[in-house]
């Protein structure tokens, strides 16, 4: 056996340790406070900070606290559809069961905060450059994620087979993700009326850091949020599919 | 606050989306966990025949 294969062996293997159903409910059950509790706290930190107590911006006035939750749907929107091309490879290389379970559930969630980017961006483009939107590089790539993600809740439910499903929308999620370095250059490549990012690994950010605080705790708790919601999700999927196997396992015994 | 209502109705929608799937997930967490527990307490009292 190669060296290549021997990788692929041994981080198949550390992903099937999770794709027992107990192992993964067990875990699950373990995680949940700790994504939930947090996920409000911080979040209601992070809001009551950005409304009430940060400072306004010296051009955009009041209307710059809407950036308290656009831009943690915004990243959100983004980390989300990595979470989904993820669940895709472990699903394709690996046909980890837990990864297309997975997928069906952060689909609908990554959906609807990529709307709230979206809506939230308009709200908070009217009052600043006078329209609810602009066919500009940054919120078309958003909005081209917003639809891949549709395609992917249509595809996965498309078939009658579901792992044709699950198959045909993990390759569609893989193919979607060269949209997510585009959503991130969008605003370096083109001239876009978006403003360029505040906030980048290699640089100091470009805001005060009276904003840079709430903005990070908001992103932190609408993050353990988000991944607070896709576990129990996931969580219920798994004893939803096992109560079925059960109850169609105790029919199977009755008929024969 | 010239624009309020902008901000209001950004919170406003990212609360109900929010709240929408919190409470969402919660139900659906407790059905299943209901289900799946019946399911399991009516397969003991078969005699685990499942």
């Amino acid at each position: 056996m190669s060296a290549s294969q021997t990788l692929a062996a041994r981080t198949g293997s550390l992903f099937h340790r999770f794709a027992n159903p107990g192992r993964f409910l067990r875990l699950g059950a373990r995680l949940q406070p700790w994504l939930t509790w947090p996920a409000l706290a911080l979040t209601l930190i992070g809001v009551i900070w950005g409304l009430f107590l940060s400072p306004a911006d010296w051009q955009q006035g009041d209307s710059v606290r809407i950036m308290y939750v656009h831009v943690p749907a915004a990243w959100l929107a983004s980390s989300g559809y990595m979470a989904l091309a993820v669940c895709s490879v472990l699903s394709l290389v690996w046909r980890h069961p837990l990864a297309d379970l997975a997928a069906v559930e952060i689909g609908p969630v990554g959906a609807a905060i990529t709307a709230v980017c979206l809506a939230t961006g308009s709200l908070w483009g009217k009052p600043m450059w006078g329209t609810w939107w602009v066919w500009d590089a940054r919120l078309t790539s958003v909005l081209v994620l917003f639809f891949l993600y549709l395609g992917h809740i249509a595809l996965i439910r498309a078939f009658d087979e579901p792992q044709r499903g699950y198959r045909a929308a993990a390759i569609l999620a893989l193919a979607g993700a060269v949209d997510l370095p585009i959503i991130k250059f969008s605003v370096q490549w083109w001239n876009t009326l978006h403003q360029p990012d505040s906030i980048t690994l290699t640089g100091a950010p470009t805001m005060s850091t009276t904003m840079l605080w709430p903005l990070l705790i908001c992103t932190l708790g609408f993050t353990l949020g988000f991944g607070a919601i896709v576990v129990a999700r996931l969580r219920a999927a798994v004893m939803e599919s096992r109560a079925r196997a059960l109850l169609s396992a105790r029919r199977g015994g009755a008929s024969s | 606050m010239t624009h309020l209502p902008y901000i209001a109705g950004a919170y406003g929608l990212a609360a109900m989306v929010a709240l929408w799937f919190g409470i969402g997930a919660t139900l659906r967490l407790r059905r299943a966990r209901t289900r799946l527990a019946a399911v399991e307490a009516a397969r003991t009292r078969g005699g685990g025949d499942a």
